[in-house]
């Protein structure tokens, strides 16, 4: 009795009890903790501890932070796509008779699990990577405005992902949708951990989220190399600027929603239950004053590297400059002026329903007018058709086909009869995947040499290409067909007198091909690391760059340029090579050291949401205490950085020429 | 030869897939753009329409991409190379006005079905019928309060007439849809929403719960039962035979969760049930979702 009262107050909610309830569960989490031991194994075994901690997770080359984001996405990604094909699995047998091998409430995680971590661990990784790969190179810059913070941005995203790990292993995920609407969110319908997981993941990531857009907009306003006004940054700048500014808008409205939906669950409010004076519709609401703007927050970045992409590999300037800034502005600022169109079925007046599908459609206009500055910087080019270039043609076709659809939503009496069906599911995959992840995979590709110093296969890159595009057409055309058949989204079951059953599996077959696509780029990555000799990069600038980012030889060294670049016209880089200047200069770099402490954040934020879901109240105190000193701590550090002299740097320099010339005396 | 190959690969999988797609959906109804009653068929003919006059955008775009593509690909001599050519105001111009033009014409529309088709609207003809929806885990009831019946998972109206829909749940948010009738509505507790349908055909009609409301959420359909005036007189007849009554009790009964539930009957509904249910979630307290309720303390 006593021990219970003892473990109740060491451990809350926490027992034996929550270990996985079945074999496929147990299977998830085996392979959470498995891959756990057998990294930490790989790493004892190879000696590697000091150097992954003295080299990366310290660090506060934002190089070095985006190559860890990235990492992390790609793993997140293989988790959601397991979880995308145990759905069309599930879905594919689940029939009549047939329960399938998932009960409801495990199908429904998955789904939950799915949607959350494709849109805050892999999507929103991949773009905080590439941002943070390319932007300050991009801007002549060395550095983010705020390295220390940047790094801490990171630790809290590792964090929230942790969160969503760990519920594979111990208790269980929400099962009430990506976006958790109460009331099923409250703790009346949904009393297990899941929730909590999900909400505190949320929280702990979209902090690290916010802190990084305003990062990246000081970054932008404040870093520009000298000369390079506004209107002479290349267009990813302004796009990263654009969604940069909508996220430091945005996730407060996040942060502040989730703390309410907590409060409900924790201590008994009732801002959003049902009953008790809760107003559910509030925090549909919120949610999606935060979730809109949310797909733009991850298109807008695409966008910007579908303009580097589609200008170099046609070896034009982008065409419409201009129009382009304006039309990334007028998405921002429409953006939020959308998000009740996500909900035109919860009974407004005709009125406002109007009013936000006229908004809505209104965003087709600046999107359209990309699409076609992008067609006509093709226009009269040079279009070398290597896999970046594949992935914006895959682009412009599901793009335009999703947006269609989308158009057709924004009218409210349309949306009546698709909302909730997978044809909604068809549509933003469509944006998203067409959208936003090809462009995130195009950008991978076209910077990777500037990171690693070689290309990626090429041939492999192709071959993922197909399979992803014509997976994806195969998975999601009878979304649309099943979703006017009146299937609804998150089905773990149909009655087998709907006839549905061959379009599912015609869906999982188009996942299947996903699949293949996604082990593609696996083995893309595998077989041009040991090819790594036959695909180095020795000039820098490997596409025929236009920007800054290819002034620098690759690898990109940690201190980025010898000298800070000077800047006269937009796509510096291209104008310097066509006037045949190229230039050697030295000077004083001022850099960052490292620190152990935004790891310290990262890991002390974790405790606190652990510690919270499981509800081991004492710790609550300690962890949140030791964030505060780490800040005030760090904050003390009067030395954060050091210089590295002229001399040194031209060292470093000349060391990596000699490499190249030793690759190239390799290569030929 | 080698291209012409590969052509003929492509082809022929392209109209194998065509011959199968196509005979499967001849044979098999698609609920949307086969409706059965004036909301569904205004509809699905505004989605037939946007889809249409979408193409003033889609032509374009994709007939430039194939062919800017194949023009200026790298090593084709006949493609000029023109690296000053990055930006041009009037053509620009251009493509700002096609999208507005489009988007004009969809606002229009917009504007002018959001009016025509508000599911709050009363629909022109007899007098309609009445019926409140509740939405239960993981069951729909319905009440006839001018018939002083109820049935549980299956809906009968008569053919022709409007029918009003009054909606609400008594346990999470969820939707209410028909498809072969018209658009969906939320179903929300301690809210009132409505739907106003009319089928213009008899037959069985299939509706869900189109929202996520926990584990017997997919097994959450209804039937519409769409029938002669004389055969919805015997169906509420039937009903008022069946003994059972929906009183305080039997509904807290009901009201527990239970999926899968098969068609069910009431005799006699308490009067202002509906109103009753509605009205449970605007007391200051219910004790249903309080933390202490569910054994959980701070």
């Amino acid at each position: 009795m006593l021990l219970g009262h003892v473990a109740f107050a060491l451990l809350g909610r926490l027992g034996w009890n929550q270990l996985p309830p079945n074999a496929i569960a147990y299977g998830g989490a085996a392979m959470v903790v498995g891959g756990l031991l057998a990294v930490a194994g790989l790493i004892t075994y190879l000696h590697r501890w000091k150097w992954l901690w003295k080299e990366w997770l310290t660090t506060q080359d934002p190089k070095r932070i985006g190559v860890m984001y990235v990492i992390v996405a790609l793993i997140m990604l293989l988790r959601g796509a397991a979880d995308a094909f145990l759905m069309r699995a599930q879905q594919s047998v689940s029939v009549g008779s047939n329960q399938g091998f998932l009960d409801a409430s495990h199908f429904q995680q998955i789904v939950s699990a799915h949607g959350t971590i494709m849109i805050f661990f892999v999507a929103m990784g991949l773009m905080f990577g590439l941002i943070n790969l390319v932007l300050p190179l991009q801007l002549g810059a060395r550095d983010v405005a705020f390295p220390f913070m940047n790094a801490s941005s990171f630790w809290l995203f590792f964090a929230g992902m942790a969160l969503v790990m760990a519920s594979l292993v111990l208790g269980d995920f929400s099962a009430a949708g990506w976006l958790a609407y109460p009331p099923l969110s409250e703790l009346k319908y949904s009393p297990t951990v899941g929730v909590d997981y999900w909400i505190w993941a949320l929280q702990i990531s979209g902090i690290g989220s916010l802190l990084s857009g305003i990062n990246f907009m000081v970054t932008i306003i404040k870093m520009r190399a000298p000369g390079m006004s506004l209107m002479k940054m290349p267009m990813f700048a302004w796009s990263v600027m654009g969604s940069m500014a909508l996220v430091a808008f945005a996730f407060p409205i996040l942060t502040v929603t989730l703390t309410l939906l907590a409060l409900d669950r924790t201590i008994g409010t009732h801002f959003f239950t049902a009953g008790g004076g809760g107003n559910a519709m509030m925090y549909v609401n919120l949610i999606w004053a935060w979730g809109h703007p949310e797909v733009y927050i991850l298109v807008l970045p695409a966008f910007g590297i579908w303009s580097e992409v589609v200008a170099t590999f046609s070896r034009k300037a982008l065409f419409g400059y201009t129009s382009m800034v304006w039309a990334i502005w007028a998405i921002v600022i429409l953006s939020y002026t959308v998000w009740l169109h996500h909900f035109f079925t919860m009974g407004a007046g005709a009125d406002v329903n109007a009013f936000f599908g006229i908004t809505t459609a209104v965003i087709a206009v600046p999107t359209g007018v990309k699409i076609f500055n992008w067609l006509f910087t093709m226009y009269r080019g040079r279009i070398s058709f290597r896999s970046p270039m594949l992935w914006f043609m895959g682009f412009v076709v599901i793009f335009t086909i999703g947006g269609v659809a989308g158009v057709m939503m924004s009218v409210p009496a349309i949306d009546y009869q698709v909302h909730n069906s997978l044809f909604l599911i068809a549509h933003f995959h469509m944006m998203i995947i067409g959208g936003v992840v090809f462009a995130f995979f195009s950008g991978l590709s076209y910077w990777f040499p500037k990171i690693f110093g070689f290309r990626l296969h090429e041939g492999l890159g192709k071959v993922a290409f197909w399979f992803w595009s014509v997976g994806f057409i195969v998975a999601f055309t009878p979304l649309y067909v099943l979703g006017l058949m009146g299937a609804t989204r998150r089905l773990d079951h149909y009655d087998a007198s709907l006839g549905w059953q061959p379009l599912f599996i015609v869906a999982g077959i188009g996942a299947a091909l996903i699949g293949f696509g996604v082990a593609a780029q696996v083995a893309q990555l595998v077989v041009s690391i040991l090819l790594r000799d036959s695909n180095r990069d020795l000039t820098g600038d490997p596409w025929n760059g236009r920007t800054l980012e290819w002034s620098v030889p690759s690898p990109a060294p940690f201190y980025s340029f010898t000298k800070q670049p000077v800047v006269q016209v937009r796509d510096q880089f291209w104008a310097d090579k066509q006037a045949k200047k190229s230039h050697k200069e030295y000077e004083d770099v001022l850099l960052p050291k490292n620190s152990g402490w935004s790891v310290a954040v990262g890991a002390l934020a974790f405790t606190f949401a652990f510690c919270l879901v499981w509800h081991m109240y004492w710790v609550l105190p300690l962890a949140f205490v030791g964030v505060v000193v780490t800040l005030v701590v760090r904050s003390m550090n009067d030395e954060p950085e050091y210089v590295l002299t002229a001399r040194e740097v031209e060292k470093l320099d000349q060391a990596q020429a000699r490499k190249v010339k030793e690759y190239e005396a390799i290569q030929s | 030869m080698k291209t012409r190959g590969k052509i003929l690969v492509v082809a022929t999988l392209l109209l194998a897939v065509v011959v199968l797609a196509g005979s499967y959906l001849h044979s098999h109804p698609i609920a949307v753009l086969q409706p059965a009653g004036q909301v569904g068929t205004k509809e699905r003919n505004l989605m037939i329409f946007t889809a249409s006059i979408s193409l003033i955008v889609v032509v374009p775009v994709f007939v430039m991409l194939g062919m800017f593509a194949w023009r200026y690909r790298e090593g084709n001599p006949r493609g000029r190379y023109d690296p000053k050519f990055e930006g041009n105001g009037r053509l620009e111009a251009v493509w700002w006005a096609i999208p507005a033009i489009f988007i004009t014409i969809i606002g229009v529309i917009t504007w002018n079905s959001s009016y025509a088709l508000d599911p709050f609207k009363p629909l022109q003809g007899n007098k309609p019928l009445h019926i409140q929806v509740v939405a239960l885990d993981w069951k729909w009831l319905f009440i006839y309060p001018e018939q002083g019946v109820a049935s549980v998972n299956e809906a009968a109206i008569p053919v022709g007439t409007p029918v009003d829909f009054e909606i609400t749940s008594d346990t999470v948010m969820t939707s209410f849809w028909a498809p072969q009738l018209g658009g969906q509505m939320y179903a929300m507790p301690g809210m009132n929403t409505q739907e106003n349908l009319m089928a213009a055909k008899t037959g069985d009609f299939r509706g869900v719960a189109a929202n996520i409301s926990g584990s017997g959420f997919a097994g959450m359909s209804f039937t519409v039962k769409s029938q002669s005036q004389s055969d919805f007189k015997a169906w509420v007849g039937a009903a008022q035979h069946s003994g059972s009554k929906l009183t305080d009790f039997t509904y807290m009964n009901l009201a527990r969760p239970s999926s899968n539930n098969k068609a069910a009957y009431y005799a006699a509904v308490q009067p202002d049930l509906y109103d009753t249910i509605i009205m449970k979630y605007m007391m200051p307290t219910d004790g249903g979702d309080s933390v202490d309720a569910v054994g959980v303390s701070f």
